[in-house]
């Protein structure tokens, strides 16, 4: 308690009232009758942000659970194995002793065809014997057609869904593959232990196993994968099994994986995509906060002469904080609980928004922890945003009940502000970083939109100054008063601008990277780059397939030869030895890994020299050349020997050079490169590369392949660049519903401005109504205000989002950024349409309403 | 032992890298129950030396003693307490809480100081100045006179000793200001409060025991009633 004492004497005089905290809440309640309306239309900016936190993070609950309940379809069965080169005999033996049941699947990449309609198309072919899946559903239509597939000596095969719509075949039909034809048994939706999204990158061809070997398509060298999927007895510890067998699984470079491991894996890919998606409801929500704030601010000035009066009869200045601290404070209480409400509902239309990314089916119920979180998380920031503007209500001098011109309290520096500024880009650094458990994501989260909020900030200042500066004093009436609507007391140049200006942004941004990363494919597919790679290849084969190349009249752009080879040791150790030195920092995949080598004695134009140089040999002794970051990756140096396993004969060879590789480019890129002259006689295939002119040429080439070389495989550029593109479009349409509540949010904040505005406009409208202006010029100076701030908004939103999207291209994809403008102009567009039908809409009253009848409902 | 002492009080305002004085050496002395009256043309500083007198202001020099606590050396919240447990106000435009009714306009100054039974007394404050029954009422419910009157039985509620009233009927018809005027002196009387009237109106300074008159920010005169020449 503070005592105050007279000059002269120390005994006390006066004491601080000892109000009842109670009254506080009683002044909160009292204060908001009037303004409940509005003070709830200024926390309708944050229910969005919560909404689309919510669902996101409950989807996100829920998708983690389900994983967990259906692991096992997941993978379909309790355990697989799998190689891509024949164990040894005694292997084999042991590998058919495992577990209770077991189905064999023999995979491989060719191309297959429907003869009704003459379609051709690279599929996965897998044969397979026994009764897989052993756990989930195998969606196939009709249902029947599994039952025909497993009944032994039918040529009956079951077609992914993707495949049968692309190539214009349906169930019944025939699908040929290598030289046999088999008939459709059945269309598949859904496998188990593979996501929808994986057919349409690769579509399978499911075939009896029995087969296989008359399809003529199994030759050496051939990129094929086997696979067992094993069932064990119920209760059977399966990952404390495979710990006994591990050391014999990797002698052999079988790789295994069990429902644990595909659960963790899953689960935690998911997990990232839910997190980094929430992320960007985040910026909803805060986008929601900034709206919240600069109401809130109007808000304030509207009260300050209620606090005046308070102060006067007494009142801390701390007490009158408190006052409207509690009414921001409930009312964002109920916009998080809204929020909340509406998220857990729109997280049940989540998993058709995801659609065939999902591994499994996901039940939706309310999750509530996210619930909570989501509420947390909302209040909290909601509030600190609102304390901004609220803390000036401490300063409010009383002396304002006797001077109503009086403005000297206000405009001090508060150091407060800063320590509340300081909070808020903590708690958004201490929220993604929670999202995303790194510290330098979080940090470049924050400070991104720091940047983004400060750059749009620094604009409308601009726009302010500018218009000021230059004002065009001689223009018409209607232009000069809308213009100066622009910077007069209360205009809402900063907050519309940053609010709409954040929207645009996150739409042109979306539609930038888009693009970005089509052209990054595209750009592979202009000029005389092949945009046809051939592989698998036969040595025998060679020669044919160049004549039927030829024959074509398409050019033979490029041939190179694969060699398959394993990794033995690095400087003499081996896989063993560095597992366990822990001091190694060697990755496990450097020697679990098959590589595809090719060799050359030079660089091809889409390699530059790194360091050392190109392949070599001197002295019997084997130079190779290493991709840079592969190199980097294993903590190599020039001169370090790597002995490699070429198909059962070791070759040792010493680091003799590094290569920086573009990836971009469609054809075979190596991460090692032998000399000519060593792998000349071990076996491999050749990938040969061609620019074929159009789809015709294309199908027809394909069609030769098929007749006269069933084994030999085609990527056709076209479709690769179709595939992703429908990949793409699901993903983007996943972030745009996620943006969406980013740009409703903006379109909510800017409709609570322009009605919060209207207060403070209203009266001055119709005092131009009152003085003669007719309704068209109060519609045209409204039109034209809003106008300006959606274009000015929407323009920074899109220089935000090209230098964003310019950054991206350099750093990060690494492709020139070539920006097309119509998807821009057409945000732009948009954009300052829908500000300026918000701003007229809101200012109808004024429009439509006697001058006298206005002022009496507002006043 | 003086209500209100101001020794050599000074007001000036920085602007412009000019400075302006606009109150200049101001002494005065009242003692409990003293009725009081500033009168001066608009400009004249007398709302600025009333704000300094109840501390809504620091001064640039001199000091003021209200109750004998020295306002100068205390933080705005310290004059606040002091405000609200000696001092009451009546403004030229009211100043009542628009959100709030009659009653709880009254009940403020007492639920500031943490007292029981705050209803009760407004309501019998209300009473008192003849509004019993618009307790429920809002400020844009009642008439500027009626306001006014909310506005003393909110100045009285918490039993003041000082009484700052600016312009009281600059607002107000004639009709109502006499009203309004009557019944401040009544409750002055009956409280024993003293009080300090600004007012360019010099019949209602005559009503009170003295007067002092000031221009361009200094004391021109300072004398009873009854030597002000009216008009």
């Amino acid at each position: 308690m503070t005592s105050y004492t007279t000059s002269t004497q120390d005994r006390p005089l006066v004491k601080a009232p000892k109000t009842d905290p109670n009254w506080l809440w009683r002044m909160a309640w009292r204060d908001s009758r009037r303004s409940r309306q509005r003070l709830f239309l200024f926390m309708s900016a944050i229910v969005l942000g919560i909404a689309a936190l919510v669902a996101i993070n409950s989807f996100g609950d829920n998708l983690a659970r389900s994983i967990d309940e259906q692991s096992r379809e997941l993978l379909g069965a309790d355990l697989t194995l799998s190689w891509n080169r024949p164990p040894s005999k005694k292997t084999q033996q042991f590998l058919r002793t495992i577990g209770q049941d077991r189905t064999y699947e023999v995979s491989f990449p060719s191309l297959v065809s429907i003869p009704r309609t003459g379609g051709i198309r690279l599929a996965q072919v897998k044969g397979l014997t026994g009764n897989f899946p052993y756990y989930g559903d195998w969606e196939v239509t009709p249902a029947a057609g599994i039952q025909a597939f497993r009944k032994s000596g039918e040529r009956v095969a079951l077609v992914d869904d993707a495949l049968l719509v692309q190539l214009g075949a349906q169930p019944g039909d025939s699908v040929k593959v290598g030289n046999l034809s088999f008939r459709i048994a059945g269309r598949v939706m859904k496998t188990p232990g593979q996501a929808a999204i994986a057919s349409t990158v690769a579509p399978t061809v499911f075939i009896p196993n029995t087969f296989m070997n008359q399809t003529g398509l199994l030759q050496r060298g051939s990129r094929v994968n086997y696979r067992y999927y094993y069932q064990f007895s119920p209760g059977t510890d399966v990952s404390a099994y495979v710990k006994t067998i591990t050391a014999r699984l990797d002698k052999e470079g079988i790789n295994y994986d069990t429902i644990a491991e595909r659960k963790r894996q899953t689960g935690r890919a998911f997990a990232d995509l839910t997190q980094y998606l929430s992320l960007v409801a985040f910026v909803a929500l805060l986008l929601g906060c900034v709206g919240v704030a600069s109401a809130v601010q109007l808000y304030v000035k509207e009260k300050i002469a209620s606090v005046a009066i308070l102060r006067t009869l007494g009142a801390s200045g701390r007490q009158g904080l408190q006052i409207y601290l509690i009414q921001t404070a409930l009312m964002g209480l109920i916009g998080a609980v809204i929020g909340a409400v509406v998220g857990s509902v729109v997280q049940l239309v989540l998993p058709q928004v995801f659609g065939n990314f999902l591994p499994v089916a996901v039940d939706t119920v309310v999750s509530w922890s996210a619930v909570l979180a989501g509420v947390g998380t909302g209040l909290l920031i909601s509030v600190l945003f609102a304390l901004l503007p609220l803390l000036a209500i401490r300063n409010v001098s009383p002396l304002r009940t006797l001077r109503t011109s009086y403005e000297d309290d206000l405009s001090g520096r508060d150091p407060l502000r800063w320590l509340v500024y300081g909070l808020i880009l903590l708690f958004i650094a201490g929220f993604s970083y929670l999202q995303t458990q790194e510290w330098k994501l979080a940090i470049g989260f924050t400070v991104g939109l720091a940047v983004a909020f400060g750059v749009l900030t620094a604009l409308g200042l601009a726009l302010i100054w500018l218009v000021r500066r230059f004002f065009p004093a001689s223009w018409s009436y209607v232009w000069r008063q809308s213009l100066a609507n622009l910077y007069r007391p209360n205009n809402q140049t900063i907050i519309l601008v940053t609010a709409i200006g954040l929207g645009a942004f996150l739409i042109a941004t979306l539609s930038l990277t888009q693009g970005l990363l089509l052209s990054r494919v595209e750009l592979s597919a202009s000029g005389n780059q092949p945009n046809m790679v051939l592989f698998d290849i036969q040595n025998e084969q060679l020669a044919g397939v160049k004549s039927l190349v030829k024959q074509q009249k398409l050019p033979v752009l490029q041939q190179v030869p694969v060699v398959t080879m394993r990794l033995n040791d690095i400087n003499g150790r081996t896989a063993e030895t560095v597992r366990k030195d822990t001091s190694i920092k060697i990755p496990d995949w450097a020697f679990s890994r098959e590589y595809r080598v090719t060799y050359r004695d030079t660089l091809i134009s889409s390699e530059k020299l790194g360091s050392g140089k190109a392949p070599s040999q001197s002295n019997g002794a084997v130079y190779i050349s290493l991709e840079k970051p592969y190199f980097d990756r294993l903590k190599l140096k020039l001169g370090d020997t790597l002995n490699f396993n070429v198909q059962g004969a070791p070759i040792q060879t010493i680091v003799g050079g590094t290569r920086e590789v573009d990836w971009n480019r469609v054809q075979p890129n190596f991460l090692v490169v032998f000399p000519a002259g060593v792998l000349e006689q071990a076996p491999q295939f050749h990938v040969v590369m061609t620019r074929v002119p159009n789809n015709e040429t294309s199908a027809a080439l394909q069609r030769g392949l098929v007749a006269q070389f069933p084994n030999v495989s085609a990527i056709d550029l076209g479709l690769v660049l179709k595939t992703i593109d429908e990949i793409l479009d699901q993903i983007s349409f996943v972030i745009r519903f996620m943006a969406l509540f980013s740009i409703l949010t903006g379109l909510l904040v800017l409709g609570s401005s322009v009605v919060i505005s209207k207060y403070q406009r209203l009266r001055e409208s119709v005092l131009l109504r009152t003085l003669g202006a007719n309704r068209n010029q109060i519609l045209l100076i409204t039109a034209l205000e809003y106008g300006l701030l959606g274009l000015l908004a929407a323009l920074s939103g899109i220089l935000l989002s090209l230098f964003g999207t310019w950054a991206l291209a350099q750093y990060v994809f690494e492709v020139p950024f070539r920006p097309t403008a119509l998807p821009l102009v057409l945000v732009a567009g948009v954009v300052t349409l829908l500000t300026v039908a918000i701003g007229v809409f809101n200012s109808r009253d004024v429009l439509v309403r006697p001058p006298l009848d206005v002022l009496r409902s507002e006043g | 032992m003086s209500i209100l002492r101001v020794e050599n009080l000074s007001k000036t305002y920085q602007s412009r890298g000019r400075s302006l004085t606009v109150l200049d050496n101001v002494s005065f002395t009242l003692q409990p129950g003293d009725t009081f009256a500033i009168v001066g043309p608009s400009g004249s500083g007398k709302t600025t030396l009333l704000g300094l007198c109840a501390g809504l202001d620091r001064a640039s020099s001199g000091s003021v003693y209200l109750n004998e606590i020295q306002l100068d050396n205390l933080s705005e919240d310290q004059r606040a307490a002091v405000r609200n447990q000696y001092v009451g106000f009546i403004f030229q435009n009211f100043q009542l809480l628009p959100t709030l009714t009659a009653l709880e306009n009254v009940m403020v100054p007492l639920e500031l100081r943490g007292e029981k039974g705050a209803a009760r007394t407004a309501q019998e404050l209300l009473e008192r100045v003849g509004l019993g029954q618009r307790g429920h009422h809002y400020p844009t419910q009642l008439s500027g006179g009626e306001q006014q009157r909310v506005s003393l039985a909110r100045a009285f509620a918490n039993r003041p000793k000082l009484l700052f009233a600016d312009e009281p009927t600059g607002n107000l018809d004639t009709d109502t200001s006499a009203t309004v005027v009557d019944l401040l002196f009544e409750l002055n009387r009956e409280a024993g409060t003293t009080l300090v009237l600004v007012t360019h109106d010099l019949e209602l300074a005559s009503r009170t025991q003295r007067v002092i008159r000031i221009k361009g920010g200094t004391v021109i005169s300072d004398s009873r009633p009854e030597q002000v020449t009216v008009g």
